[in-house]
């Protein structure tokens, strides 16, 4: 049997850093999508309680291993286990996950990102679905100056250099 | 141009995808006749004013939108959920 290397998104892209900022991969073992069936939110999330310790959070927003993944859809690190309460779909290796940290991290995003990320608006455990440069990512304020960056596995190459390029942008004018 | 999704709050018009009359949402019974649903299909007003369209959240949350807005002052008035808008 063909023994296969698993390699991660990022594997031979990062750790990168500049000015104090840097860019490391975080390696996600599983991760599932739940989509609760109409009326099933409640339980689902009573369920996903019992099994990871954290419910589904509102819109916008992370709990512990669940995070809000768009409009009635959360992203799970981890398993779940819930059968006729929602759809669940394995998302294991299809998403390229990125922290990145440092003082001024705001200002790195801010080149990138058309929403306000600034720490008295957007806070520890806040959520944001929107753009990257041209890329559909999922943002999360993990610390005071850390932030987690969610795209599709596909775009992680495109993911590094845009931050890269906004990373040097802002050192070369501090 | 900016629109406040009921789940994001407002964000820049590049995060949202047109699709077009929100009478895309009054489908009529499959025996309407064809009359009926030759107008669902093809006809469409093409108003300088008032017009509720449907906008997808592309690069945001994924939800459809109907949004009221006006073609003529580019004022934006609500945007609604359409999972939420009754038919």
């Amino acid at each position: 049997m063909v023994k296969l290397i698993a390699l991660t998104p990022c594997e031979g892209l990062l750790p990168i850093s500049e000015g104090g900022i840097a860019v490391t991969e975080v390696v996600m073992d599983q991760l599932v999508s739940v989509a609760p069936f109409d009326g099933k939110q409640k339980a689902t999330s009573d369920a996903l309680k019992a099994q990871c310790g954290a419910g589904l959070p509102a819109a916008n927003r992370r709990h512990g291993a669940v995070t809000w993944f768009g409009h009635g859809t959360w992203i799970v690190a981890g398993d779940a286990s819930l059968d006729g309460l929602a759809a669940v779909t394995d998302q294991s290796d299809a998403w390229a996950v990125v922290s990145i940290s440092g003082a001024g991290v705001e200002d790195v995003l801010a080149r990138l990102i058309p929403v306000d990320l600034r720490p008295h608006v957007f806070k520890t455990n806040h959520v944001a679905k929107t753009m990257l440069g041209h890329m559909s990512v999922t943002i999360t304020r993990t610390g005071s100056a850390a932030f987690e960056v969610m795209a599709m596995r596909s775009m992680a190459a495109t993911m590094v250099h845009e931050l890269q390029v906004a990373m040097r942008g802002v050192a070369s004018r501090a | 141009m900016r629109i406040t999704c009921p789940n994001c709050g407002e964000r820049d018009r590049r995060e949202f995808y047109y699709q077009g009359d929100a009478l895309a949402l009054s489908r009529p019974a499959p025996d309407a006749g064809p009359e009926a649903w030759d107008d669902y299909l093809h006809n469409r007003d093409n108003p300088a004013g008032e017009t509720r369209d449907l906008w997808f959240h592309e690069a945001g949350c994924g939800a459809w939108l109907v949004v009221e807005r006006n073609t003529v002052t580019h004022a934006i008035h609500k945007a609604t959920l359409a999972q939420k808008v009754k038919r």
